[in-house]
């Protein structure tokens, strides 16, 4: 089995019956329960079930009723997706033992095109981080290097896909979840416009932000996924029909005349030469394939992580309410009467950057802080979509890097939490504009880790921003970490 | 902003959190840290700014008053920590 194959390279050597969805399937599982001694990129690992439904989906390929590219290609789902009859833990405590009985409709989409789920992926706690070490199972590390974080909070399913433990995941993307974990583990994934994938079930942190979204090694498979699981769904209010969803249509080798903007404000204190150095280089590459490439002022950047952390936070306490130890998960074992029963179930479940965030948010939305906080958030967030309007005005894409470094050491960032929170720079501003973004690797710097190549378009244009990223990719091949390559033979 | 204990101690009631005393100070200050870092937003004028929750404009969704669903009472009841008679069970809530 060749686990380099990206998931549609694997669904053609499906259809063309080359290999069976269950010798592909068990394939995968064994490789990746000797993978996952090292990586720990899954909370839950259903080697049973996936092999039932690899039988019935290579019955159903057979019948000629599943003929879509991914049917039969496994896929590792981020453990804050309901997947009916499989814990789905959002990698705390607090959900230790629940098991939904509906299926998120991104994941059913992909059940419906023929997917085997293999599992769920490790996260940050509630997708609460940004280097998956929040997680009540352990932290997942990142197949570059074992003593680096894969980043977060989709750093399971990241890592999953740079250790070819499965050939595409599906993540989520709050502030970055999406991007900067495949830019750390030199994959590629898509944070959608908001509004493009149903959120439901999907477990909330910050409604208002968060998006589903694939993870796989190149910008075909992404555009072929995006495809499969958007649109609109009458179970997510905030879901929507726009057209420009034929994403694959934008696999096109060419950018001549593009417009590209580079925000000179995405390089300035605090980006590490080397990111600067790999992220240029890439833009050179575009125009030299005949795109305008100019730089100009964004403006606001420094502004959009409190704003982000504001909002999110205040999302956050309200969404985590429900988490009271009645109707489902961890339930505290000793307790004096409801209220005690509540505060007890919360305080053991959630861990400490959980708690964190939902005790900022009930502040902020306080009485006497809500319009000083909350509300100036809120106004913030509407001239960071002003300032985006502007240079979308003149650009098709804003070209920039996605993290200013590539990824840290585990322990590193966990003392300081703002610290961490200024790793999301380039990241949240998109969410809270609620613009669609890609995150590509673009080389590797002298520690031989990647670098994460971000591209950001208008709103429900992705189209632009994936055939810039095919574009460039087809200027370089695909590079796999020595993990994945020397799990071979 | 200095925060001080009985901030905290409100907060706690907000978020239903109970925290030991170390998780106190330590919230005391993981939180004065963070309001002074997000104070920075003070420095932009936002005046006459409207807050923006959704960053295009998004319309009430209405529906058929039907219901769909059916009664999914013992699928939801399947991940009750404790039920009774179909039911949740809670602590005593009043005498």
């Amino acid at each position: 089995m060749d686990f380099s194959l990206t998931a549609v390279e694997l669904g053609k050597k499906i259809k063309n019956k080359e290999i069976s969805v269950v010798e592909a399937t068990k394939a995968y599982l064994d490789s990746l329960e000797e993978k996952e001694k090292d990586i720990k990129a899954f909370v839950t690992i259903d080697r049973e079930g996936a092999l039932k439904r690899a039988e019935e989906v290579q019955a159903l390929i057979d019948e000629g009723k599943l003929t879509g590219p991914l049917a039969g290609v496994p896929v590792g789902i981020k453990d804050n997706m309901c997947v009916d009859g499989m814990l789905t833990t959002c990698s705390s405590k607090i959900l230790s033992n629940f098991k939904p009985t509906f299926t998120a409709t991104a994941v059913q989409k992909l059940e419906e095109a023929g997917a085997v789920i293999i599992g769920k992926t490790n996260m940050d706690e509630f997708a609460m981080g940004s280097t998956s070490e929040t997680s009540y199972y352990g932290a997942t590390k990142n197949p570059w290097d074992l003593d680096r974080v894969p980043g977060g909070s989709s750093g399971g399913s990241a890592a999953a896909v740079a250790a070819e433990e499965v050939p595409y995941a599906l993540g989520s993307d709050t502030g970055g979840s999406i991007r900067q974990p495949a830019g750390f583990c030199g994959v590629t994934g898509i944070k959608p416009t908001y509004g493009r994938v149903s959120r439901y079930g999907l477990i909330a942190y910050g409604s208002s932000l968060d998006q589903i979204g694939p993870l796989a090694k190149d910008v075909t498979d992404c555009a072929t996924i995006l495809e499969i699981i958007c649109g609109k769904d009458e179970k997510d209010s905030t879901s929507v029909k726009e057209s420009g969803d034929d994403f694959t249509a934008a696999l096109v080798d060419d950018v001549k005349g593009m417009k590209i903007g580079i925000p000179k404000d995405y390089f300035g204190a605090g980006l590490d030469p080397e990111v600067k150095e790999g992220v240029m280089a890439a833009a050179k590459v575009l125009e030299e394939k005949g795109a305008i490439v100019e730089e100009f002022d964004l403006s606001l950047v420094e502004y959009a992580i409190p704003a982000y952390y504001i909002i999110a936070s205040a999302e956050a306490s309200s969404n985590l309410e429900r988490f009271d130890g009645v109707k489902y998960g961890y339930r505290t074992e000793e307790f004096s009467d409801l209220h005690n029963m509540y505060k007890k179930t919360r305080s053991e479940g959630f861990g400490p950057e959980v708690k964190r965030r939902i005790m900022l948010g009930s502040f902020v939305l306080s009485s006497g802080y809500f319009d000083a906080y909350y509300m100036k958030a809120l106004r913030t967030k509407a001239l960071i979509k002003q300032a985006f309007d502007k240079a979308f005005e003149k650009y098709d894409v804003i070209l920039g890097p996605v993290a200013p470094t590539t990824a840290l050491k585990i322990g590193e960032s966990l003392s300081d939490p703002i610290k961490m929170y200024l790793g999301d720079v380039y990241t949240v501003s998109v969410n809270l504009a609620g613009l669609p973004g890609i995150c590509l690797p673009c080389g590797t710097d002298s520690k031989g880790l990647p670098i994460g190549l971000q591209l950001l378009g208008k709103h429900f244009d992705e189209k632009s921003i994936i055939r810039a990223a095919y574009a460039y990719e087809q200027t370089r091949s695909y590079e796999r970490p020595a993990f994945a390559t020397g799990k071979e033979a | 902003m200095q925060i001080t204990d009985e901030t905290i101690d409100y907060v706690g009631i907000l978020a239903k959190l109970e925290l030991s005393e170390e998780e106190k100070e330590q919230a005391k200050k993981d939180m004065t840290n963070m309001l002074e870092y997000v104070g920075k937003l003070n420095e932009l004028d936002t005046d006459g700014v409207e807050p923006m929750s959704h960053t295009f404009s998004v319309h009430n969704v209405f529906r058929e008053d039907v219901v769909v669903n059916g009664d999914d009472r013992e699928n939801m009841l399947k991940n009750a920590p404790e039920q009774k008679d179909g039911a949740y069970k809670v602590p005593k809530t009043f005498d």
